[in-house]
């Protein structure tokens, strides 16, 4: 147990502190630090601009998680059986796909499909919308969508099998029981499968979630944060409060907000979808 | 009367549509890899005259040898080290201790939903100070520390599940707490290891926030680290640029396609511990 604390405090605890510390100070790295009190923090809750990419964060979450839960409980509730035999190995392997290459590589793959002469656009002139094609990743009101859809094709597969796998737990007999009082589909779904499933919508959730609040890679790769700060999300500005322009104290606080940003809005998640016994 | 039939084709249809829409992404890298060289490429298009050869240079550009090298490097620095210490903190936390220790499980607990932003100025700052820096056990050391509370928390759930009774029997053969650990502990937690050492070598494979931070020469980052240097400087030349990403995301693909099952198991249970 000892090496696992030794390398936990060593490289979480510690770094944590010094966070915590950093964001008391207005220090740029090099010379000399001067504390600040909370003055940082107060920055990071009243500056426009951090308000803005704080506000980035929870907007990347309706992509990142709406789409891939609710496209996942419509094919889970449509399916509502294993996946045997090839189709099911086939449509694993191609869904989990996503999952196994680095999240860089997938902001690379968007770029491209985003750019002025990639799919996207090509397939809008094919079916006559040439009006709606221009560069997604550049354009002040689409470039925010474009990263969320990013994200959401991430994270789709894997919710998916999660819920496709959560469904088949459901006990069948409970769908004929419904059936023979007479239960429409849309009364089955919503009180037999939506409660079946709430564990495992819970576990997309808080992936999900995290993964938006926490992102980096992706936003790093495909818009740097631009254009303007439009894509901006908290992980690229603290690197690039700390690493750029040197506001190692700003950054802290920054980060210790999005810990505890990430920390309150998966709370209550957990807490609606733990299992009760 | 309703049949399930139409369903079933419903959700295959839906099923087909989500999996091209997974993989439209890689085709259109693909079709754009095989352009010829600094060309403007189209979305999804075959090529007439399919330029293989893009691949041998992005291989030599983007050194992949050493690029493999390098990750494997690292992968070895971490994933052995922690999935020993996490078996041995995970099995003393179920096993060995007692109430009063349950505050040090929940700080291990408290890390799980940590975003590694939030540790990456003091991280530099630290590593810079161990005079690491550049190096890659700027990646690896930190990622052992970074990767203990899944680790732990994994290890100890599935230490839990072992009846208690398997103790009792060890210790009545006379085996001491350590022998028993090595000689039954272990070798029933094979499963739950194997999966954390599949989940830890993507996570590290596919790292990217520490190697952009801490380490400056591509070649001594990982391979996701390296893909964010390639594309910054060739990320004008399209054809060369997915036909380097295609290489780069190549290796991890391979090992998945043949260990199809315990990557989609440890990606589904990491999903529902984590």
């Amino acid at each position: 147990m000892a090496p696992a604390f030794v390398a936990y405090a060593a490289f979480v605890l510690v770094p944590l502190g010094m966070s915590i510390y950093y964001s008391l100070l207005r220090w740029d790295g090099i010379g000399k630090a001067r504390f600040h009190g909370l003055t940082n923090y107060l920055t990071v809750l009243t500056d426009n601009d951090l308000l803005q990419i704080i506000g980035n964060a929870f907007q990347l979450v309706l992509y990142f998680t709406l789409i891939p839960v609710l496209l996942g409980l419509a094919v889970a509730a449509a399916i509502r059986s294993h996946m045997d035999g090839r189709f099911g190995t086939i449509t694993r392997t191609v869904l989990f796909l996503p999952q196994v290459i680095p999240l860089v590589a997938a902001g690379i793959a968007w770029s491209w499909m985003f750019a002025s002469t990639g799919l996207v656009n090509q397939t809008l002139k094919a079916i006559g919308l040439s009006d709606w094609a221009r560069g997604w990743l550049g354009d002040f009101v689409w470039a925010l969508p474009a990263v969320g859809i990013i994200g959401a094709w991430v994270l789709l597969g894997l919710c998916t099998m999660l819920l496709v796998t959560g469904i088949t737990k459901i006990d069948p007999s409970l769908y004929e029981a419904a059936r023979l009082d007479g239960a429409r589909p849309w009364h089955e779904f919503r009180y037999i499968t939506l409660p079946g499933l709430r564990q495992e919508i819970g576990v997309c959730i808080t992936v999900t979630v995290i993964a938006a609040l926490a992102s980096f890679d992706i936003v790093y790769i495909s818009t740097q944060g631009g254009p303007g700060i439009t894509t901006t999300v908290p992980g690229l500005e603290i690197y690039r409060l700390a690493f750029a322009h040197r506001q190692v104290g700003l950054a802290s606080a920054l980060a210790i907000v999005l810990m505890v940003l990430v920390l309150i809005t998966i709370a209550p998640v957990q807490w609606f979808t733990r299992d009760k016994k | 009367m309703k049949t399930t039939a139409p369903n079933t084709l419903l959700a295959r249809g839906l099923i087909i549509v989500l999996m091209i829409v997974t993989l439209l992404p890689f085709l259109s890298m693909l079709s754009a890899a095989l352009a010829p060289q600094g060309s403007y490429p189209n979305g999804l298009q075959w090529p007439t005259d399919p330029q293989w050869g893009n691949f041998v240079r992005a291989f030599e550009v983007a050194r992949m040898d050493q690029l493999l090298l390098s990750s494997t490097l690292i992968v070895l620095g971490v994933v052995p080290v922690s999935v020993l210490i996490a078996t041995m903190a995970g099995y003393g936390l179920a096993k060995l201790t007692s109430n009063k220790y349950k505050w040090l499980y929940l700080i291990f607990v408290f890390g799980l939903t940590l975003p590694f932003e939030a540790v990456i100025t003091p991280l530099y700052y630290e590593v810079r100070a161990l005079g690491l820096l550049n190096t890659r056990f700027a990646i690896i050391l930190p990622l052992i520390g970074l990767y203990m509370p899944f680790s732990v928390y994994w290890m100890r759930a599935h230490f839990l599940n072992v009846p208690h009774d398997l103790t009792e029997a060890a210790q009545l053969d006379g085996a001491t707490r350590w022998k028993e650990f090595w000689l039954v502990q272990v070798p029933l937690a094979r499963p739950a290891i194997m999966s954390l050492t599949i989940l830890l070598f993507l996570w590290t494979w596919n790292q990217f926030l520490l190697p952009v931070v801490l380490v400056q020469d591509p070649m001594q980052r990982t391979m996701a680290g390296a893909l964010g240097a390639f594309q910054g400087q060739w990320g004008t030349d399209i054809p060369l640029l997915c036909a380097g990403s295609l290489l780069i995301l190549a290796p991890t693909v391979a090992l998945f396609l043949v260990f199809q099952r315990q990557f989609v198991a440890a990606l589904m249970q990491g999903a529902v511990k984590g």
